[in-house]
């Protein structure tokens, strides 16, 4: 049976870290899985070197999206905002220690998306 | 392995496959063309299968019997030939909420193009629609209303004789989807008196890529086709081309052989079998599934237990992700069906984004459903909800 859903990443599901909204907002992104229909949205504090310094998600999800997003941004958390254009697939499913089918990839990179989003909205 | 997701596709009988394998082994060539033998099978069991389904459908005429790919190609055939010709500005068309996205987006589509407006009917407070739901959002300017026999994700059995009526005698015409009734109940187009009638094969036994729309002859006369190819027309000029009748004028295209004289079979195994003894043996499944699943504490959405509904339950574990149920149901050997199921507005009615769902198929056993709950205790200790 799977590892999937093993002690750690159940912790992370029900009592995620950084789960919430921040009081000031440098840079805000969101995005839905096509598959269910669950939002995430992230928002970051940045300092003046683009680190950041404070980090948060909010929305509905399963338990996968939930512990990706928290163990995702407990990762993120002081480091450079540069750090979101090196982030893939790979590593995220590293940081979560297991891999899955192509169904469930979708929700354990539904945070990764919106990272990509957010990384993106500084070019512009 | 149980097998809980028949309302999204059927699991096919082996006479099914076998009538697959006798068109493509014995019969194999193209219909209405080649005058020789082989060919003149091969019509004449594309047109058998025509026949066969009119039928199964009590239709006056097999010419109101079209092939299509499946519900979704059936509902944008209507919209795009009939609607493009008899929607205009200001016109109305209905659907209800519990709609299949493939019987709403077509319409959304369509009154987007012509400056129609997009109606909805709304269940009342006890999950249910009724004709004064219905009759209170009808008007002179209401063209078309579509709706679905039974709500894939609800199980709702809308009282579509009733609901016809009611909009015919507004001056409306009406599509029925009956993607998820027709392996389960009875249908009969005259009693029922809708315009159309669309459903796909593949969730009634039947093989994918086919599917039927059932137009009334007066219907389909007056509607143009559009889509235009080899096999509909009568006589074709550099500048322009005439039709044949229907149905041929909306089969442009070789249509799926094959698939029709197979799905003709399935509609032929389901009379064998009996509808009355299939509906019987699902609403006992059914009804089954609710007592249980209700004993575990899940939250049953759809309406409510006293009222008949198909066999289709969708429902949520408190705490529970309907992704995580179904992944960790799945590993286990159960099949069951989650997210929105395609009828996102319904979910959003509910107030959720997703749900889990189960559906039941004339194999199905209420050992299945025993299997389920066992399986979902053990779901909900591995998720510690």
């Amino acid at each position: 049976m799977t590892d999937l859903y093993r002690e750690e990443i159940l912790d992370h599901y029900h009592y995620p870290n950084n789960y919430g909204r921040l009081k000031q907002v440098d840079r805000e992104g969101s995005e839905s899985n096509p598959m269910c229909g669950d939002r995430q949205t992230w928002q970051f504090k940045l300092d003046g070197d683009g680190v950041i310094s404070e980090i948060s998600f909010t929305g509905e999800g399963c338990a996968l999206s939930i512990a990706s997003a928290s163990i995702l941004s407990e990762y993120l958390k002081g480091k450079k905002i540069d750090a979101l254009g090196k982030l893939d697939a790979e590593q995220v499913f590293d940081l979560l220690g297991f891999r899955t089918g192509p169904a469930r990839a979708k929700c354990v990179l539904l945070p990764l998306e919106v990272l990509r989003q957010m990384n993106d909205q500084k070019h512009q | 392995m149980v097998y809980l997701d028949t309302a999204a596709t059927s699991h096919k009988p082996r006479e099914v496959l076998k009538e697959l394998g006798r068109f493509y082994g014995h019969l194999n060539s193209n219909i209405h063309r080649g005058l020789y033998p082989l060919s003149e099978k091969a019509t004449e069991a594309f047109e058998g299968a025509r026949s066969q389904i009119a039928r199964f459908l009590n239709a006056r005429f097999s010419r109101e019997v079209i092939f299509t790919k499946g519900t979704t190609e059936a509902v944008n055939m209507v919209a795009l030939s009939w609607g493009e010709t008899h929607i205009e500005s200001g016109d109305e068309i209905v659907v209800t909420v519990l709609e299949h996205h493939s019987n709403l987006v077509p319409w959304q589509q369509l009154a987007g193009r012509k400056g129609a407006t997009l109606k909805t009917v709304r269940p009342d407070e006890k999950g249910f629609i009724d004709v004064e739901n219905l009759r209170s959002l009808l008007s002179e300017r209401t063209k078309l209303v579509a709706l679905a026999h039974i709500s894939n994700a609800a199980g709702t059995i809308l009282p579509v004789k009733q609901l016809t009526r009611a909009a015919q005698a507004a001056g409306a015409r009406v599509l029925v989807d009956a993607a998820q009734s027709v392996a389960h109940l009875s249908i009969d187009v005259q009693d029922l008196g809708a315009d159309w009638l669309v459903f796909s094969g593949h969730k009634m036994y039947g093989p994918t890529g086919v599917g039927v729309l059932y137009g009334r002859e007066e219907v389909l006369q007056a509607t143009e086709p559009c889509f235009f190819g080899g096999g509909m027309i009568r006589e074709v000029t550099l500048s322009k081309s005439r039709w044949s009748e229907s149905p041929y004028k909306f089969e442009a295209g070789t249509p799926p052989l094959a698939e029709a004289a197979a799905l003709a079979r399935a509609t032929e195994l389901i009379e064998r079998w009996g509808r009355e003894k299939i509906a019987l043996w699902e609403e006992e499944l059914t009804e089954y599934a609710l007592q249980e699943l209700f004993a575990l504490g899940v939250r049953v959405w759809g309406p409510p237990v006293n009222i008949k509904r198909g066999p289709v339950v969708s429902f949520t574990l408190p705490g529970a992700h309907p992704h995580d149920v179904a992944h960790l149901a799945g590993e286990r050997g159960v099949c069951l069906r989650a997210g929105h199921h395609c009828a996102e507005p319904l979910h959003r009615e509910w107030g959720i984004t997703a749900s889990c769902r189960i559906s039941f198929g004339v194999y199905n056993q209420s050992a299945d459903v025993d299997r389920l709950i066992e399986v979902l205790k053990e779901v909900k200790k591995t998720l510690r909800v």
